[in-house]
């Protein structure tokens, strides 16, 4: 087994603001697109690395990342392609990399083999969003510690102060804003997130804090760069993909607009 | 005791249930776990549900001594007639009980998902009745083959929404409806159509469902003298009117129960929805049960000619109900499930919907010692699939 490297907690010692992490679709736009797209996210000024696992019943998601997701279906992704396209990833990448997807595919691959070949690629941490506190902490949080994998819950404008902390403290790597009650895509009002942003920053949190969903240009970027730690896009990064024959190409012009 | 009624406070019956959602789903339904069972003992709820079953639902519905198909398999066969409800299915019994639920908890607006309709159009009604917003998410597949009851919705004032991911069916309504709920987390309300999503929900319309039986306890002593059957039949779909028919009985394992599903071509056709058979556990809209999905974990189409019993998953109950044995399922193919179809409708006066006519086609494959009572629950009426029926008699002729 890979010995873990604290990727991710290394990279918060470093960098306290302004960490970017780019959520892309492994098996999109292409089969083999993904090591593509992921080494020129990290060339072009991605902190981390949040890499879906296509899912025929995304229920978080919005249209946008939900047709990546049938895409790369149709081209034929599975976990196991993936684990197999991702054996020597980490002789070219160094950022933090998290595989986020849905329990399904997950527990039907089996969870603890997938925690043991995610930690052996060199994954650093996962992202499942219909993993509940209950079910994490019963069964699935041993599994997790025992590879050594960081585990991100998510937290939203509704979440209680009480379980906020309890969501903080089963986290490891950082938290997980969701801007505004919503699926992947939707365009939010940022004057609305503030508040809960200062709410979340004085809470004193273990970790730091990502906001992610509806981060989609330069200003809405800095917006949440603001408040939090850094920013997660995802949706505007999948569309610039979406007709693109240059990963490469689309990408670098991509992150060019949001950090220049 | 062990029971199989009542799942524990997480939502499990045995390894299945529990509540799989996304921390954006999670103030809704952890508001209605705290307060379903609160608000469903409230004597004013009481009073409501139970006046509205019977003046408006039309409720008890008639446990029928049906003869004539009787004396076809030599054994009693009464028939709960939950096709005599309003609007034509049991699916009505739950509608009513969350309706009053969720003006109890102060909302607005309800969405739904449908896949035949006929839970869209329960919706719809019962949202005309309270006056309440209705917002019905359906396959968009599935609009173009139920064109009249998505032009009852429209009549009733619902808004029909065309789900365009996926396969365009059921279960991508119901991912459309979870995704809307994400997106309204505050003011909506989702009425979810079967005994499937997250924790409380199973419980919850298995509950409301429960009446079916409760009335069969009853009626069947009134006819026979005593409240237990041998026999129970009810077709699954997501399992709400099995669950429904079963629910008084499911402690009492003298009743043997059947649960018939849906085996569309044959089991093997790959052409079918007969999820025990097919299907391995995971999780799907929301909680752990089985689910029929390829060997990567996604989620596969079923077939059935019945658009009700066309979903790929089951409710936790009844995968519990699976795995312990306590049930049997069966399954019956589309041909079985049409020709039992006619046989009812010429033995007895009664066009099943195609749903129901599955749990009929059951009564040939088993085996009774004649005199032994057996209870099968009429889940819905045929009206709304004269279609179906019509190019089956055009193939005969
Ligand atoms: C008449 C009828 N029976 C059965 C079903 C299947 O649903 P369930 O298994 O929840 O009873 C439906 C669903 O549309 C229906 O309309």
């Amino acid at each position: 087994m890979m010995e873990n490297q604290n990727r991710l907690e290394k990279l918060f010692q470093k960098k306290k603001d302004h960490v970017l992490n780019v959520y892309c679709t492994a098996g999109f736009p292409r089969l083999d697109s993904t090591i593509d797209v992921m080494k020129s996210l990290e060339e072009n000024g991605a902190d981390i690395i949040e890499l879906g696992m296509p899912y025929s019943d995304p229920l978080a998601d919005g249209p946008v990342i939900q047709a990546s997701s049938m895409r790369a279906l149709r081209n034929g992704m599975t976990i196991k392609k993936l684990f197999a396209q991702l054996k020597d990833f980490r002789k070219s990448i160094s950022v933090p990399v998290l595989l986020m997807g849905y329990m399904n595919p997950v527990l039907q691959f089996g969870f603890e083999e997938f925690c043991k070949d995610a930690a052996a690629v060199g994954i650093d941490g996962l992202i499942i969003p219909d993993l509940p506190i209950y079910e994490f902490e019963n069964e699935y949080a041993t599994i997790i510690k025992k590879y050594n994998l960081d585990f991100i819950f998510l937290v939203t404008p509704e979440t209680e102060e009480k379980r906020i902390r309890r969501l903080d403290s089963l986290s490891s790597g950082f938290l997980y804003a969701v801007s505004s009650s919503s699926t992947t895509g939707k365009d939010k009002d940022f004057e609305s997130v503030k508040n809960y942003l200062y709410r979340l920053h004085d809470l004193n949190l273990k970790n730091p804090i990502l906001v992610g969903f509806g981060i989609k240009d330069k200003a809405s970027y800095e917006d949440a760069c603001q408040y939090a730690n850094g920013a997660i896009i995802g949706t505007a990064y999948i569309k610039s993909l979406e007709n693109s024959d240059d990963v490469q190409v689309s990408t670098q012009n991509f992150l060019k607009n949001i950090l220049n | 005791m062990e029971t199989y009624t009542t799942p524990t406070d997480q939502g499990y019956y045995g390894e299945f249930g529990g509540a799989f959602i996304p921390e954006m789903l999670y103030p809704n339904v952890e508001e209605l776990r705290r307060k379903y069972l609160y608000i469903m003992s409230d004597p004013s709820f009481r009073d409501e549900f139970v006046a509205l079953l019977n003046d408006y639902v039309g409720r008890p519905t008639p446990l029928y001594l049906a003869q004539r198909l009787s004396s076809e398999h030599g054994v009693n066969i009464y028939l709960k007639r939950e096709d005599l409800c309003h609007t034509g299915a049991h699916k009505i019994n739950n509608t009513i009980g969350q309706i009053l639920l969720a003006q109890r908890l102060g909302k607005k607006r309800i969405i739904a998902e449908t896949g035949a309709g006929q839970h869209g159009v329960a919706t719809a009604t019962v949202c005309a009745l309270m006056n309440m917003e209705c917002i019905v998410y359906m396959g968009k597949k599935d609009i173009e083959r139920q064109a009249p009851n998505v032009a009852r919705m429209k009549m009733l004032g619902a808004k029909v929404v065309p789900a365009l991911s996926g396969s365009q069916t059921l279960k991508d309504a119901t991912n459309e409806a979870i995704r809307d709920w994400i997106n309204n987390p505050v003011d909506t309300h989702y009425i979810i159509g079967s005994v499937v999503g997250p924790h409380p929900y199973p419980d919850m319309v298995a509950r409301f469902q429960s009446v079916i039986s409760e009335e069969i306890r009853w009626q069947l002593k009134e006819h026979t003298g005593k409240e237990f059957p041998h026999y129970v039949i009810a077709c699954v779909g997501g399992g709400s009117n099995a669950a429904g028919a079963f629910y008084h009985f499911l402690d009492e394992t003298k009743v043997k129960l059947v649960a018939v599903e849906a085996a569309g071509h044959g089991i093997k056709t790959g052409m079918s929805a007969a999820t025990t058979q097919l299907g391995k556990p995971g999780v799907l809209h929301g909680s752990k049960s089985l689910v029929m999905q390829t060997e990567d974990g996604q989620v596969v189409e079923p077939h059935s000619i019945s658009a009700g019993l066309d979903y790929p998953g089951i409710g936790p109950l009844h995968a519990n109900l699976f795995k312990s044995g306590r049930a049997q399922f069966l399954s019956a193919t589309d041909s079985e499930a049409l020709a039992a179809a006619f046989d009812l409708a010429k033995l007895e006066g009664i066009i099943p919907a195609l749903e129901t006519a599955h749990a009929l086609a059951a009564l040939n494959q088993m085996r009774f010692t004649p005199g032994e009572t057996v209870v099968i629950c009429l889940s819905g009426r045929g009206d709304k699939d004269l279609a179906a029926y019509m190019k089956a008699m055009d193939e005969k002729v």
